[in-house]
């Protein structure tokens, strides 16, 4: 009974978010050659960049990665993931700072402890689908933001975790610089998980669940455990990403469990592509470049320019840049055979 | 005992802000299965367009009561018309994140303006003081406004349920496609509802303004609880939002008073409603269970 609540809403769906039809396959050179640019362009890009901001650039792929496996992929829009990043990242500090360990332990721990607060928030969330879903995880990430608002003696409340080390045996990190090559492969692993899950039997179940989720059922598959998986997964892989945040910063804040942390990742997901997994990437780099731009150049009101990429995004680009040109190179294609 | 009634009376009052909001989102989402995020932030520019009338215009709250719930609900029109249109008829995802970016827009507009300070606003002459009922001094101004709440909610009821633009609008609000073929033009409603919700949004921020800290961020908070409000009450029920507005004002006030010593479970005691009523009835306490597909 409880898996018809939204089915009218399911089925007045005519297309899935992303416009997609099924995982967008490319010929095999084209995509090893986007590897290799994309893997170049990573070990290049502190180089280019102000290194923190490349780091938050990762730190941001990880989260955008892991929205738009639940939002691309299995047609769940999260707009509560704030929670998991965020949680990732106090529990990160707390034991980078309390037990001392190597930041990649530190960071583990926050994950799993954000997989493991996916678990009860996601059972609940998956009831829903559609908007609802999209109401409910942002409820809850509000309800994780006020205890850590209110848990001061463990969070420090609005003073925020201070002086969260970046301890490696053997190594100093303290550059920025290092720190990138340090976490790029964390963060590759992360994307490559992601991927792998996208392209395994369990992730073609995913997307079969977000296209009919009706007919999933009738061919037997549990589609609520199947979403709560995903879920959680998903808040694993936000996690890596905020306990890195956590450690790239040295510092959390309560802004990382604030709801325009979560909005923010979504609509980092639509520029770059619903439904692409690399969009995300692009996306965020993108977002997190210009908001460093922004803020460096004295401009006050970033909400004012992020609330209109979210706007225009919707209105007129909603395929995001990595949907766009993947169709364009598909038109293309097409044309010359 | 008076304790009790005093806080029953708070929370009433807390409640009939979630009420008229959660009103506006139930009677737009009816429509045009819209779920606006804006509403918080037409919220913030009710309270907001009260105290500027007032301190930059010398506008009475009176004539603020009027001109601030018309004007929000004809940009509320406009902006129908301009944007929201255009994606009613996809995902209404997308509706959602189109009015989570004019919510950002929204706020640092104002915030540029007028800083993220909260600026007083002084509750009108004829409502200050207080009344006695016999158990406590209740705030006139209070009083007032769980008055206006109560009357206006049951006005809407009216209107949606013993006239016949209300039978219209709720017939389009069900069954679109049908309520078409009975020759009836469904598109000419939806605008006028959408600029009704964003009013009564407007009308509960100039409510807002004499009681409530008036600041930029004043709206965005309280739109996450009204989520969760309205989950519980069942989006497309508009009395099922009405009575879970009132509702969770209550256990919340209740909760404040009776369990200061845990400050943690007065602020999330809504949310933690939430999750039990999606245990127990998913589709909300007054929400329908569609058919099965």
């Amino acid at each position: 009974m409880t898996s018809t609540v939204d089915t009218a809403a399911d089925a007045s769906r005519s297309t899935p978010p992303s416009g997609l039809v099924a995982v967008a396959h490319a010929p095999g050179w084209v995509r090893y050659a986007l590897l290799a640019v994309g893997l170049a362009v990573a070990v290049w890009l502190p180089n280019g960049l102000y290194p923190a901001v490349a780091v938050d650039i990762l730190c941001w792929a990880l989260f955008a990665v892991a929205v738009d496996l639940l939002l691309g992929f299995t047609g769940l829009m999260s707009f509560g993931h704030a929670a998991f990043w965020g949680a990732s990242a106090y529990v990160t500090g707390l034991v980078a700072i309390h037990a001392g360990l190597p930041f990649p332990l530190a960071v583990l721990a926050g994950a799993l402890a954000a997989a493991l607060l996916a678990v009860p928030i996601g059972y609940l969330a998956v009831k829903r689908t559609g908007i609802y879903f999209a109401m409910v995880t942002l409820a809850f990430a509000q309800m994780v933001y006020y205890v850590a608002n209110e848990w001061r003696s463990v969070t420090q409340g609005e003073n925020g975790l201070q002086g969260v080390p970046r301890s490696f045996p053997g190594l100093d990190l303290t550059d920025d610089y290092y720190f990138y090559y340090a976490i790029l492969p964390i963060v590759l692993l992360g994307l490559a998980a992601a991927w792998r899950i996208v392209h395994s039997p369990f992730g073609r179940v995913l997307v079969g669940i977000r296209d009919n989720p009706a007919r999933a059922r009738a061919l037997g598959y549990p589609v609520h455990r199947y979403k709560l998986t995903a879920f959680v997964l998903s808040g694993f892989i936000a996690g890596l990403g905020g306990g890195l945040f956590a450690v790239g910063h040295r510092f959390v804040s309560l802004d990382v469990l604030h709801w325009t942390t979560s909005g923010k990742a979504v609509i980092v997901v639509v520029l770059g592509g619903i439904g692409t997994l690399w969009g995300g990437v692009l996306g965020a780099a993108i977002v997190v470049r210009l908001e460093d731009w922004l803020s460096f150049s004295g401009f006050e009101a970033i909400g004012l320019v992020t609330g209109g990429i979210f706007v225009l995004v919707v209105v007129l680009f909603r395929r995001g840049i990595w949907g766009s040109a993947a169709a364009l190179a598909r038109r293309l294609a097409l044309r010359r055979r | 005992m008076s304790g009790f009634a005093q806080n029953t009376f708070n929370g009433l009052v807390s409640g009939a802000f979630y009420a008229l909001l959660a009103l506006g989102l139930a009677v737009i989402f009816g429509m045009l299965r819209v779920v606006n995020f804006a509403h918080g932030a037409f919220y913030m520019l009710g309270a907001f367009g009260a105290y500027v009338l007032l301190s930059e215009a010398g506008v009475p709250f009176w004539a603020a009561l009027v001109i601030m719930p018309v004007g929000l609900g004809l940009l509320g029109m406009a902006l129908e018309r301009a944007v929201i249109h255009r994606l009613t008829k996809l995902d209404p995802l997308y509706n959602f994140l189109l009015t989570f970016g004019l919510t950002l827009i929204l706020q640092d507009l104002v915030k540029l303006r007028y800083g993220v300070q909260s600026s007083p606003y002084a509750t009108p002459a004829l409502l200050d003081g207080t009344v006695n009922f016999g158990l406590f001094d209740f705030p006139t101004y209070r009083v007032f406004i769980l008055g206006f709440a109560v009357l206006l909610c049951v006005a809407v009821w009216w209107v949606l349920t013993r006239t016949r633009i209300g039978m219209v609008v709720r017939a389009s609000t069900e069954r679109p496609d049908l309520t078409r073929a009975f020759g009836i033009d469904v598109g000419r409603w939806v605008t006028p509802v959408f600029g009704f919700g964003i009013g009564l949004a407007g009308l509960a921020g100039v409510l807002a303004a004499p009681m409530r800290a008036v600041n930029p961020l004043m709206g965005t908070d309280l739109i996450i609880v009204v989520f969760a409000v309205v989950v519980i009450g069942g989006l497309g029920s508009i009395f099922g939002s009405v009575a879970a507005g009132f509702g969770i004002g209550l256990v919340q006030a209740w909760g404040e008073a009776y369990l200061s010593n845990f400050p943690i479970v007065s602020q999330t005691i809504v949310f933690v409603v939430m999750a039990g009523v999606l245990l127990w009835r998913p589709a909300g306490l007054f929400g329908r269970e569609e058919a099965p597909a």
